[in-house]
């Protein structure tokens, strides 16, 4: 158990690729930390230098009281659990889990107390004496879990470690590996590029983006206040909408189309408006809206998924595509015509240029 | 089981025939030849045979001159098995880990097997010449004056060192595919688990490169058994006298040198016997010690 403190770590590869871009993160003691972006963001590279399978170009890495940024992966006192479970398939599973703490000189008594145990919690009691390849995917990632707890490591390092399971056995272990770290208390790195994964798992997200920290949160925090466009269309799914407007004199409209009517008071020459999809309202026929926001939709396409449906429609005549949650039940025609509204705190506000979130409340709406 | 039909009953035989007419040419119909021979006493210029049972066999085994080449194949196999076999995967090793210009270190280490074995022997025979090879020299500083032709035991450190040469590529080209063919993440949940790398290499690496290294070892121990008769041909210079030669090579030295062809093929047909046994003792190991995920 310990504390992990990240200081502007950067990954530079030896042909100049940039791949981790001055990060720094502090993680408290038995924190849940999940670092989640696309592909290619860099997230499992920062992974790898924190446990030592990949050299940090400059920065400073901490695990516990330590800098590790020159000790062996070995010495660091961390367990890792590889998104193909990375188990030795020549060793029984006792050994699979045995192993790293053989080589660390641990009792031979003591292996086999501790070992019985993570195979207790984790159901794989029946299956010590079977070859890897004897195991399902869902038993194999268990025994990846096990060779991780049976060393009470400061931390746990997780590199996509669901990504090859079946929909249903990821979403049965994701629960697991939850309880589990709560009750050991064990500080964890979790990377994902699910952002339902790491919305279920984290204390702490980490939105990360092109090598750079886009946000640093808790889960709900991150999804009620994304920090960039990034993040809002990243974080939440269906995702944020997100519409592009400009200053026409005093009033704003969207830069491609219409079908869109609000008033903001906003000293920017462009801005990206965002809304959730749940977070847009239809008005009743016959009734006028009194929210800030009012936007035409022609319906293009529903996406019924039981409890709610997606609706699909276009702003106006050929404008940009927005998603709204609609209740599983209601029924909406292809090419009608929808007149929707979204209360002002629900709204958010992005520079046009850089992407970053403003604070700015929006004031009232044109009728 | 899925069976295949064919047309005609006979269309499958057919098919095999090519196959199976190949080996009894030149597999059956010569080692049914050799059993036959092996019982019979021929004349060395061709005019008929006596048969006389098992005394070829009898001969043989109470030789005190075959049984001494019968241990000196064996020390050979074993020597030229091990050493070809270690360096090649220390070599591999070392060539899996370079990061720059790994091609490069790569051709290099193969290029002997482009080398066909008798040139391989006569590049051998130069650099240890009596009179004009400059590894005679350069062993001649530390005190060894090296005998090669004369001395028993130079002559076969030298057969053993141009032999172990020229295998040494061929190892090197499957233990490095086989090292490449370790999955990354295993290699890194070995760093994480244990500090030290040779225990690594020993615990996790080596026991994965097993089904390569029992494919190795069969091909390797079948090489100095049976391929090594140029190499020790080109380092005798056709002259055996006293120095060491294998079983092979001696089935060659008193079949066609000595014409003793009956005792000739008693041995051919001891060979033969050994080759099955061996056969028959490598597959079973395989079967059991080695594992894939």
């Amino acid at each position: 158990m310990a504390k992990i403190k990240l200081d502007d770590i950067r990954k530079v590869y030896a042909g100049g690729v940039e791949a981790v871009k001055g990060v720094s993160i502090d993680i408290e003691d038995g924190e849940f930390i999940v670092l989640v972006g696309p592909s290619g963001c860099g997230k499992s590279t920062l992974l790898r230098m924190v446990a030592g399978l990949e050299a940090i170009t400059s920065g400073t890495a901490q695990i516990g009281a330590r800098t590790v940024n020159d000790v062996e992966p070995a010495d660091r006192d961390i367990a890792m659990v590889f998104q193909n479970y990375a188990l030795y398939p020549h060793m029984s599973v006792y050994n699979n889990m045995a192993y790293g703490l053989k080589n660390r000189g641990t009792a031979k008594a003591e292996i086999e107390s501790r070992v019985r145990e993570a195979a207790r919690i984790l159901e794989i009691e029946d299956y010590l004496d079977r070859k890897p390849r004897a195991l399902s995917g869902g038993q194999r990632q268990r025994v990846a879990m096990g060779r991780a707890i049976v060393r009470d490591p400061a931390a746990f390092l997780f590199d996509e470690p669901l990504s090859n399971l079946d929909a249903k056995l990821r979403v049965q272990m994701r629960i697991e590996i939850k309880k589990l770290q709560k009750s050991l208390g064990t500080t964890s790195i979790y990377v994902t590029h699910d952002q339902l994964e790491a919305m279920t798992l984290a204390d702490r997200l980490v939105v990360l983006n092109g090598g750079q920290v886009e946000q640093i949160g808790a889960p709900i925090d991150v999804y009620e206040k994304p920090a960039s466009t990034f993040v809002a269309s990243f974080i939440g799914s269906p995702a944020m909408n997100l519409l592009a407007l400009q200053k026409q004199g005093q009033s704003w409209q969207l830069q491609e189309g219409e079908g869109l009517e609000i008033e903001l008071d906003v000293a920017a020459e462009e801005i990206t408006l965002g809304v959730r999809p749940e977070d847009l309202h239809i008005i009743p026929q016959g009734q006028t809206s009194h929210g800030v926001l009012t936007a035409h939709l022609i319906v293009s396409a529903v996406e019924p998924v039981g409890a709610e449906s997606y609706v699909h429609g276009t702003l106006g005549n050929g404008g940009p595509e927005v998603i709204l949650r609609a209740p599983g039940k209601a029924q909406f025609a292809i090419g009608s015509k929808l007149d929707v509204t979204a209360t002002p705190d629900k709204l958010h506000l992005f520079d046009g240029n850089t992407g970053k979130r403003m604070e700015i409340t929006p004031m009232r709406v044109v009728a | 089981m899925k069976r295949v039909q064919f047309s005609h009953p006979l269309l499958p035989y057919m098919l095999l025939l090519p196959q199976l007419a190949i080996v009894a040419v030149f597999f059956l119909w010569p080692a049914g030849e050799a059993i036959r021979a092996s019982f019979y006493l021929e004349d060395p210029f061709g005019f008929g045979s006596t048969f006389v049972g098992l005394e070829n066999f009898s001969d043989i085994l109470t030789n005190a001159e075959y049984m001494r080449t019968a241990w000196f194949t064996l020390f050979y196999t074993v020597i030229v098995a091990f050493f070809s076999l270690s360096i090649a995967l220390l070599l591999a090793v070392k060539a899996d880990a370079v990061i720059h210009g790994s091609a490069t270190y790569r051709t290099l280490l193969m290029w002997v097997y482009a080398i066909a074995p008798p040139v391989a022997g006569l590049v051998g025979i130069m650099l240890f010449d009596l009179h004009v090879g400059p590894m005679r020299d350069f062993l001649a500083h530390f005190g060894w004056d090296m005998k090669v032709g004369v001395n028993y035991w130079d002559t076969a450190f030298v057969m053993a060192i141009i032999a172990v040469w020229k295998q040494i590529p061929v190892n090197f080209i499957f233990f490095l595919s086989g090292l490449q063919g370790v999955p990354k993440s295993i290699q890194e949940a070995a760093a994480i688990d244990c500090r030290s790398g040779t225990r690594r290499f020993w615990s996790v690496t080596f026991p994965l490169l097993a089904p390569t290294g029992f494919f190795l070892l069969i091909i390797n121990i079948t090489y100095a058994l049976f391929d090594t008769f140029g190499i020790i041909d080109i380092v005798l210079k056709g002259e055996p006298g006293n120095n060491p030669i294998t079983l092979v090579y001696k089935v060659y030295v008193d079949g066609f040198r000595g014409n003793d062809l009956g005792g000739s093929s008693a041995q051919s047909v001891i060979l033969m016997v050994l080759v099955f046994a061996l056969t028959i003792v490598q597959f079973r190991m395989i079967e059991r010690r080695v594992h894939y995920s």
